[in-house]
């Protein structure tokens, strides 16, 4: 069991106040995602969830108990960190065994887990080396055994693939989610890629200056982000915003559009633009787009699309496709 | 740098480098070749320099003038006595300052380090005048305190350094696995700082070996190590060159010996980690 | 950054080491400074009292203080230029591809380890005797006159040992320093065109004035308490040719028993070192970034 409350959660660091006050609920099982800029309090809300820091102000409630003021090793939570922070002085295996042997199991109920981890993460072979002497990817499945080994009421991770290359973390992303439904254990991951939040999330946390904008489910805060900030942050490329008449027409501060819901046209459509620069990929067109009023605008058309640099285009947003902000940046 | 060196330039270096190396490492040669002569091919003129009787005479006579066994070990008790004693008390200070750093500890540092700066004869006499109060005067454990205290400093600079190196996350990991602080710093800390700790320790004895004020000022026979056994030789007594040479070997070898091992250490904690 | 009870726990254990060097700064600090103005000798005890300042005005009117003040500056200074010159020069010239240099090294350095007794007592009377010292040896061999180095240029003569001591020291960290050049940064001088000359003075000396700069404090922290080397050669004569401050205050306590005087003197010589280390001590400060 590994569910999590925070109750009016508040961190200062001295007169700065990092998280202003945060509720939330994760409930057991739940692979929930903190996702946002870089110092927008996500780090300092796992380290709370962990117990490495102490709240200013508020609760934290793991399965109904209150942990606010246990230590970390109290909690029953285990944490993958971005560095992987493994010992470098023990063996893979000593590094696995390592909170076995502080929670004080027999040496050969050790040994049973540790084989057990190792199997499930493809470390068997690697068992006596030293994380000297693994690739990056393989001291990542050593933090993540340390984890597992100790069946612990839920998995945080900070930022655990920042150090990967870009293949690898896309193989890694694909084991973490697999992990989870094989343990279907409560994990807390934090991220700064949308794309890794998007992919593995049952429920996204999008923070900001400490504050939570947004809760839901990826393809929730993908159609119908609450805020201007949401809308841009979630998906790939970002929102195109339109500010000015375009957007007053519609009875709006600004508009958003999506760069995969434009519809293109060389003769009629609602905005003109010339083309910047095109990608060609193949698989997708991507248009840079400087609209005559000015405003940049990214377009993902599908395909092969026969449009070049200096190109006239006509842009038209796809019917229930567009996004209305008022001029706090709310969604209408 | 890659360029090819010549291999005549490369000889010009190497001679003149041998040249300086030597002139400079000559009078320790010639102490310790000194100490293989009799008395008399000591002090001959033209000197001898290795077309001599040799002999091992001093190495025994030296026994015979004060019991040297003792003062070597009073040496190694000193020097070893206040280097773990100072560890004992620097390990968590260092920890605490490398890992938990509050606003002031930057300060502490410094000041710390500013101790060092007090001339030891601005409390040459209160703790002279204290010692022989409370008896402590020629008592191993009284220069074991002071050494302690003078180096302290540098142990806790040194140790600072070192641990500053290992990264925090590492620390916080282990606490996330179910560790409590003793272990935190039993099967982490302290096996991941082990070359620092062991630097340290070095750097530590020699200096302690080689302290010659307070061991000096403090002690007279019974507590007297290696240092002020030699300078009892300051006021000759006939001919004493080979057994000065002989004492001096012996108690200048097992440190050199040390140092050469330890260079590299030595650089970072001479300097408090400002060169590496 | 950590929790309540981490911080409570690194107070805690930060307390030793704390207290205990503070104690032993204050306490007999205190003590000396209490000493300074009483009338105390050892060999008439039951006599003490309180008499203001005329300690500090018969040490500072002792023509000895000034000699001593003197020869301290002397010897800092003398020792600082000798080994800073000759570190830099040897360190350059050890940093050349030649065959051994792990050997010249280890030559190099070991005077270093030598303890103050044995280093003064080896030179004395091996070097530096007029009759059996090898110098008067080479001086015969050249036909000139053995000079007595210890009676006519006592000072001389023990900055030159102390040097030896310390030179080494200099030269393995400013070794390690040019070591560390980046090599990058040298060739990157080469390809503007840079000859040698150029690239010591503006690549290979800015480097060295950081390790100078802490070769100078650490040396400076261990000169101007230079005492064993005076102790076994000159005992600080002949007169007060060779004593310094640290020799003249033991020689005041333990030789003369005079506690109020010496502590006196002693209070001077903090003060002294208190002018050197603040300026020093920001340098630090600097160097800690």
């Amino acid at each position: 069991m590994g569910s999590i409350t925070l109750r009016q959660v508040r961190k200062s660091f001295g007169p700065v106040e990092v998280i202003p006050g945060v509720d939330l609920d994760i409930s057991d099982g739940e692979f929930v995602v903190f996702v946002g800029p870089s110092g927008c309090g996500k780090s300092t809300l796992l380290r709370l969830i962990a117990g490495l820091e102490d709240v200013t102000a508020g609760q934290i409630l793991i399965d109904g108990q209150d942990v606010t003021h246990a230590a970390p090793s109290k909690r029953r939570l285990a944490m993958v960190f971005q560095s992987y922070a493994l010992y470098p002085h023990m063996t893979v295996r000593k590094n696995i065994a390592f909170p076995l042997k502080m929670a004080g199991l027999p040496p050969a109920e050790q040994d049973a887990r540790v084989g057990q981890a190792a199997g499930i993460l493809n470390l068997t072979p690697y068992l006596d080396r030293r994380p000297g002497q693994l690739s990056g990817g393989q001291r990542q499945r050593v933090a993540i055994g340390r984890a597992i080994v100790r069946e612990p009421a839920a998995f945080l991770f900070d930022e655990p693939l920042s150090n990967l290359d870009a293949a690898l973390r896309v193989n890694m992303r694909v084991e973490i989610s697999q992990l989870h439904k094989k343990l279907a254990t409560t994990m807390v991951y934090v991220t700064h890629d949308q794309v890794e939040a998007m992919t593995m999330a049952d429920k996204i946390v999008v923070l900001q200056a400490g504050r939570i904008e947004q809760v839901g489910s990826p393809l929730d805060l993908y159609n119908r982000p609450a805020n201007r900030f949401v809308a841009g942050f979630i998906g790939s490329p970002n929102m195109n915003f339109v500010e000015g008449e375009a957007a007053a027409r519609l009875g709006a501060h600004a508009i958003g559009v999506r760069p995969e819901h434009w519809q293109l046209s060389t003769s009629a459509g609602a905005l003109q633009g010339t083309v910047g620069v095109a990608e060609h990929l193949g698989s997708d067109t991507f248009l840079h787009v400087g609209l005559d009023g000015g405003t940049p605008i990214v377009v993902r058309a599908p395909g092969e699309v026969p449009v070049h640099h200096g190109d006239r285009i006509w842009l038209t947003p796809q019917d229930g496709r567009i996004y209305r902000f008022d001029a706090q940046g709310m969604a209408l | 740098m890659a360029r090819t060196v010549t291999p005549a330039r490369k000889l010009t270096f190497t001679l003149l480098a041998w040249g300086v190396g030597l002139l400079i490492f000559f009078p320790i040669l010639w102490t310790v070749l000194t100490s293989f002569k009799t008395e008399g091919d000591a002090v001959a003129s033209p000197p001898r320099f290795l077309f001599f009787d040799w002999t091992l005479e001093n190495y025994a006579a030296v026994q015979e003038r004060s019991p040297y066994v003792r003062h070597f070990l009073n040496s190694i008790a000193i020097a070893l006595g206040s280097t773990l004693l100072g560890l004992a008390v620097a390990v968590p200070a260092a920890w605490s300052m490398a890992f938990q750093p509050a606003k002031r500890t930057r300060d502490v540092l410094i000041w710390m380090l500013s101790t060092k700066m007090m001339p030891a004869v601005g409390v040459l006499i209160p703790i002279y005048l204290l010692f022989r109060d409370l008896g402590l005067l020629d008592t191993r454990s009284g220069v074991i305190v002071v050494l302690m205290l003078m180096n302290l400093p540098i142990i806790v600079w040194m140790l600072y350094t070192y641990f500053r190196e290992i990264p925090a996350e590492i620390l916080e990991a282990a606490r996330m696995d179910g560790a409590g602080l003793w272990h935190e710093i039993r099967h982490v800390l302290l096996p991941m700082a082990l070359p620092g700790i062991a630097s340290t320790m070095l750097l530590n004895i020699i200096l302690a070996w080689n302290e010659a004020f307070w061991t000096l000022n403090l002690t007279t026979s019974k507590a007297a190590p290696l240092t002020a056994f030699i300078a009892s030789y300051s006021s000759p007594e006939g001919l004493f060159y080979a057994k000065l040479s002989a004492a001096s070997t012996m108690a200048i070898a097992p440190i050199v010996i040390m140092g050469w091992f330890s260079q590299k250490q030595l650089v970072r904690g001479l300097t408090f980690g400002a060169v590496k | 950054m950590a929790t309540r009870h981490q911080r409570g726990l690194a107070r805690l254990m930060v307390a030793p080491s704390v207290v205990l060097l503070l104690g032993w700064m204050i306490v007999p600090l205190a003590m000396t400074l209490w000493f300074s103005f009483q009338s105390y000798n050892l060999l008439s005890p039951g006599t003490e009292q309180f008499i203001g300042l005329m300690n500090y005005r018969f040490f500072l009117s002792d023509p000895a203080f000034w000699a001593a003040l003197t020869n301290t500056l002397l010897i800092v200074g003398g020792v600082l230029v000798i080994t800073v010159g000759g570190g830099v020069l040897l360190a350059l010239l050890i940093d050349q591809p030649m065959w051994g240099q792990g050997i010249v090294r280890i030559l190099v350095i070991a005077p270093f380890f030598i303890m103050p007794t044995v280093s003064a007592l080896v030179w004395k009377n091996m070097f530096l005797n007029p009759v059996n010292g090898l110098f008067a040896w080479i001086a015969k061999l050249l036909g000139a006159q053995p000079v007595d180095f210890l009676a006519q240029y006592p000072l001389a003569s023990i900055i030159g040992i102390v040097a030896w001591q310390w030179l080494p020291f200099a030269t393995l960290i400013l070794l390690t320093a040019l070591q560390s050049l980046d090599s990058e940064q040298m060739e990157a001088a080469e390809m503007d065109g840079a000859g040698a000359w150029a690239k010591f003075t503006h690549l290979t000396l800015p480097h060295l004035s950081r390790p100078i700069t802490v070769v100078v404090l650490i040396e400076t922290i261990f000169l101007l308490s230079v005492f064993a080397e005076i102790l076994v050669t000159t005992n600080g004569g002949p007169g007060y040719q060779s004593t310094n401050l640290t020799y003249l205050v033991y020689s005041q306590a333990l030789l003369q028993f005079d506690v109020g005087g010496a502590s006196a003197g002693g209070i001077v010589a903090v003060i002294l070192a208190n002018i050197v280390a603040i300026f020093l001590m920001r340098l630090i400060g600097r160097t800690l970034d």
